[in-house]
């Protein structure tokens, strides 16, 4: 096993138990946001062994510090360290329902199966800031003008929807 | 050598286990969590295929989607925080007006 599907492993399986942590913790919602945390590092560490260092570094910087950092803000904002909703109940009728979903995703593997391409070879600038960036403002610069546009109504809204009380 | 299966395998589980949670917790706080989980495996498999196919596309895609979440969260967070002023709740049992 080579040393590239070694951290693989290693990452994977702190992303996904991380995972299993946070949707299976009930009492704590600060802990389950620093698990999320957890998951986010993991994924940028696989971006990382994929060549995608642009992608993991705003990973890290967007999401496990900004967004994770939001959402421990608004859970002590209000008061919420204790998680007293119990979950949903398992009915026959949605065990049917999640049997005909693992039905369908088999069928989509089988389908698949046989057609999933090979890594191909890239050149060592692969994933580069430099790379991405170019694409970025030469093919893409049309999505990239519209996420800023996207990202100012956010912010009106965000401001909107926080500051204003809203009539029950 | 890391294969595409791989990289699939683990998006596939990131996005079920997202998933379950979003359908199952009653917290509107782990709700909006488990969905940036589940947008998370998605930018795994796309950062997977860029890899196998060497093109950078789907690099690009994954840092629109990350711009789009952080918008996503912003206001969802503000909807959360304007939630809890009128009803003092973040049940998603207390915010069923729109259920049919």
């Amino acid at each position: 096993m080579s040393a590239e599907l070694f951290f693989f492993y290693v990452f994977a399986a702190l992303a996904a138990g991380s995972a299993l942590a946070m949707v299976s913790n009930l009492r704590n919602t600060v802990a389950a946001a620093l698990s999320l945390v957890v998951t986010m590092v993991s994924l940028a560490g696989i971006y990382v062994l994929l060549r995608a260092h642009l992608v993991a570094a705003v990973q890290i910087m967007v999401y496990a510090g900004a967004v994770l950092v939001l959402f421990v803000f608004v859970v002590m904002l209000l008061n919420l360290r204790e998680d007293v909703f119990p979950p949903a109940r398992l009915r026959p009728f949605k065990l049917a329902g999640a049997a005909l979903g693992a039905v369908g995703l088999a069928g989509f593997l089988a389908a698949l199966a046989g057609h999933v391409p090979d890594m191909a070879a890239v050149p060592e600038s692969f994933g580069g800031y430099r790379e991405v960036g170019r694409a970025l403002f030469t093919d893409y610069v049309l999505a990239f003008e519209l996420v800023s546009l996207l990202l100012l109504a956010a912010i009106v809204g965000a401001v909107v929807l926080a500051k204003r009380r809203l009539e029950p | 050598m890391i294969t595409v299966e791989h990289v699939l395998a683990l998006s596939g589980l990131l996005f079920a286990i997202g998933a379950l949670g979003a359908l199952t917790r009653r917290n509107l706080i782990v709700i909006l969590m488990c969905i940036e989980l589940m947008l998370n495996a998605v930018n795994l498999a796309f950062v997977g295929f860029a890899r196998a196919w060497g093109d950078l596309g789907g690099q690009v895609v994954v840092l629109m989607v990350i711009a789009v979440a952080a918008g996503s969260v912003a206001v969802g967070l503000g909807i959360v925080i304007a939630l809890f002023r009128n009803r003092d709740s973040v049940n998603i049992e207390d915010v069923s007006l729109l259920k049919w």
